[in-house]
């Protein structure tokens, strides 16, 4: 509590002595410290027949520090995985979310396990946000028994019920639906949770979304719908996609947020109120303007439609892990040095957690026959020359 | 009319007795006839008081009652948080049941006809079958899609597909189709009790028809094993396989081959998927003659399937071609004369069954 009394009358003369102390004791002060600290978003909310939570958000130096080493480690998690991809050790699709960690890092921090998240095929940070570990997606990403869907999933499908994420969905729009019903059954069971259901600009156009929607909003289901606004489906940029790119307002009569989802205490401020008006009122919509810095996949370079100044600009402008760095600096809650430390500890775990996934086997031949049931019956299942191979489904 | 008929044939199945049956015997004492409708009704009425977390959801199965009246009764007595009328948008509410499922709750969504499952087919599929072989396990289904499959009577093309080949070539679902009361009841009993997806396709013609069940069927721990076909008529010189509305047809087959000295075996599928195919190849190995009778379109069949499956397992018990019966390969016609045309009648099956026993007139030699 002395030092942090030190730091926050924020003299030179504590800056000079910080170096010259052990950098591991002055580490756990601050990363426990949970004196509540008040900072405004970057832009208020806009809000569609709803109103609009204050953007006064409250944190900690805690809380801030957390939110840079989570976005430093899902950041430097998907870099690792594009190099892994141009490896060729990571086959078929890699949807990259660099640039979108605010959204995984501010949702985590207004919501508690008990509450579902589920998503579409940009799911690495998401499923490490539920708790999933570096293990778990680079194993998985590399078909390995040790990742989380023991490798018969890959990219798309990262799973993890015990944290309540319920996937990682390949087909666009799928996953809202889905989303809707977890909120259902949260509903049913009288849980007092919430489903936060993610999807992007691309699939905001879904007619399956709208059909959910209008059934959520009918039974009051606890399900908040968090359109990812990248601005690009894909190739196609939104004004090519949709008539009204107004996400948060295509609910009509189901209220909406616009939020900046590049600013993690935005993000966090937002989840909250929706979490306190879904559990009371039924459906909400959050939209959340964000930036994918990849293409839309790792087969797409993502400069054929958009220009590299655009997202240089955006790189300079609005990057989530830049902006909490110079909150934490501008509060004086650690040094540079102490934040390029983070960055160096969680480059190292991320390599760490690579070369384990290497040593990680391929799945056993006989797991090409597993959970295809949950009770197989003893059923038969045959591969491709039935005669030269087949299985009996426990 | 239809009620003395199925009398009849459980009559002959009772003559053939099997050790199964003659325990059903004496274990009842005044047999009780129901419809497949009260079957199915009382079916999910015991699941849904058994187990909290079964709930129904569909078009007009609260309030209506059922569209075929199958839910009848069932909102008065569990309520509109267990009973759920939803709007007419398959892929919304489809997949909000599927989502339910991955929760932990016991959907059973109705399609007011399978014809409107293709709506919502990719949850079927990629959000229900797949997602525990995805997952390696974490997130099993248990889910039930029910609802009336194939012909009706004057329905028209869009109305009357049959979906049992299309599902059950998925793996990850099963697919069941029952066809008298008892199937009703202890298929759809074992389909809600199962973790996994599970398509169940009832035939509306079916709805009103009687069959005689046993007080053991009538209980409510009753359960048909998913995956075993039934055996409804011992036969010595052709396997005819049928399902749903098919298997009276070919149990009718069998008694007007008899009067000719032809003794066919009856085998009920039960289950499309998994396909009891040891049932069936055993049978082909004693008769040496199949007959595949369905009502879906022939093209990829289920019939093709389980021609391939004797042909793989049993070549060398076959003492002719294995025949097909099906749907012709035609979108329904509504005039009453080409639907007849369109679907299978019993003299199709007696027909290629004599055919199998090479006792037809000879085909003329073409040019």
């Amino acid at each position: 509590m002395a030092l942090s009394y030190l730091r926050s009358s924020s003299s030179r003369s504590a800056n000079l002595l910080r170096p010259l102390s052990s950098a591991a004791s002055l580490r756990r002060p601050i990363s426990t410290d949970t004196t509540p600290i008040t900072i405004e978003t970057s832009v208020p909310f806009t809000s569609h027949q709803c109103e609009a939570p204050s953007r006064s958000v409250e944190t900690n130096p805690s809380e801030l520090l957390t939110f840079f080493r989570d976005m430093a480690l899902m950041r430097r998690m998907e870099i690792a995985a594009d190099s892994l991809y141009k490896a060729k050790l990571i086959r078929g699709f890699c949807h990259l979310y660099d640039g979108q960690e605010a959204v995984a890092v501010g949702m985590e921090a207004a919501i508690t396990k008990k509450d579902c998240i589920i998503t579409a095929y940009r799911d690495h940070c998401t499923f490490v946000g539920r708790g999933g570990t570096l293990l778990e997606v680079f194993a998985e990403l590399m078909g390995r028994q040790a990742g989380c869907s023991k490798g018969k999933g890959g990219s798309m499908h990262f799973y993890k019920k015990d944290s309540n994420f319920y996937g990682g969905h390949g087909i666009v729009g799928a996953q809202v639906p889905l989303g809707c019903g977890l909120a259902f059954a949260q509903k049913y069971s009288k849980d007092e949770s919430v489903t936060f259901a993610l999807y992007g600009d691309g699939a905001a156009n879904q007619g399956q979304l709208f059909e959910a929607l209008n059934i959520s909003a009918l039974w009051d289901l606890p399900a908040i719908l968090v359109c990812e606004n990248n601005h690009y489906g894909m190739g196609t940029a939104e004004w090519r996609a949709a008539k009204s790119p107004a996400y948060y307002k295509r609910g009509d009569y189901v209220p909406g947020l616009k939020v900046d989802g590049m600013d993690a205490l935005a993000v966090k401020q937002a989840c909250k109120f929706a979490k306190e008006h879904a559990l009371k009122n039924g459906p909400i919509i959050l939209e959340m303007d964000t930036y994918r810095y990849h293409g839309h996949s790792m087969s797409d370079p993502g400069s054929t439609y958009r220009t590299r100044d655009e997202i240089s600009g955006v790189r300079q402008e609005r990057d989530p892990i830049e902006r909490v760095r110079k909150l934490i600096l501008s509060h004086d809650l650690a040094t540079e040095k102490e934040l390029k430390d983070i960055e160096k500890e969680v480059r190292k775990e991320v390599d760490d957690a690579i070369a384990q996934a290497k040593e990680s086997p391929m799945p056993e031949p006989s797991e090409l026959f597993s959970n295809v049931y949950a009770k197989g019956l003893g059923a038969e299942s045959f591969g491709a020359d039935r005669k030269e191979l087949r299985a009996t489904l426990a | 009319m239809l009620a003395t008929a199925s009398q009849r044939i459980l009559g002959q199945s009772f003559q053939n007795i099997r050790p199964a049956v003659s325990v059903l015997r004496s274990y009842s004492s005044a047999a009780k006839q129901i419809t497949v409708r009260d079957a199915l009704n009382s079916a999910l009425d015991e699941e849904m008081s058994a187990d909290p977390k079964v709930f129904l959801m569909g078009e007009e199965v609260g309030e209506y009652q059922g569209a075929y009246k199958i839910t009848k009764g069932l909102l008065e007595k569990y309520g509109p948080e267990r009973v759920l009328d939803t709007p007419i948008t398959e892929a919304g509410f489809t997949g909000i049941g599927v989502g339910a499922a991955y929760y932990g709750l016991k959907p059973v969504v109705e399609f007011m006809t399978f014809n409107f499952s293709m709506q919502a087919i990719d949850h079927i599929i990629n959000s229900a079958a797949k997602s525990n072989y995805m997952s390696a396990g974490q997130i099993s289904v248990p889910i039930v899609f029910r609802g009336p499959n194939g012909a009706a009577a004057g329905v028209g093309a869009q109305h009357s597909q049959c979906y049992a080949s299309w599902y059950a070539s998925c793996p990850g679902l099963k697919v069941l189709s029952p066809y008298n009361s008892e199937d009703a009841r202890g298929l759809l009993k074992a389909a809600i009790r199962d973790p996994d997806p599970v398509v169940f396709l009832e035939n509306e013609l079916l709805y009103g028809e009687s069959f005689s069940v046993s007080d053991e069927v009538l209980d409510s721990s009753f359960c048909l094993p998913i995956g075993k076909a039934k055996i409804e008529r011992e036969g010595k010189d052709v396997t005819i396989t049928a399902f749903s509305k098919m298997v009276g047809y070919a149990l009718k087959a069998a008694e007007m081959l008899e009067k000719d000295g032809i003794y066919a075996e009856v085998i009920n599928l039960r289950s499309i998927r998994p396909l009891d195919r040891s049932t069936i190849n055993a049978s082909v190995r004693k008769t040496n003659r199949l007959i595949t009778v369905e009502e879906g379109f022939p093209q990829h069949g289920v019939g093709a399937e389980i021609c391939a499956s004797v042909v793989e397992e049993s070549f060398a018990y076959l003492d002719a071609p294995v025949e097909r019966i099906a749907g012709a390969d035609v979108p329904m016609p509504y005039a009453a004369n080409l639907e007849r045309l369109a679907v299978p009648q019993i003299e199709d099956i007696v027909r290629a069954a004599k055919r199998a026993c090479y006792r037809s007139v000879p085909l003329a030699a073409t040019a």
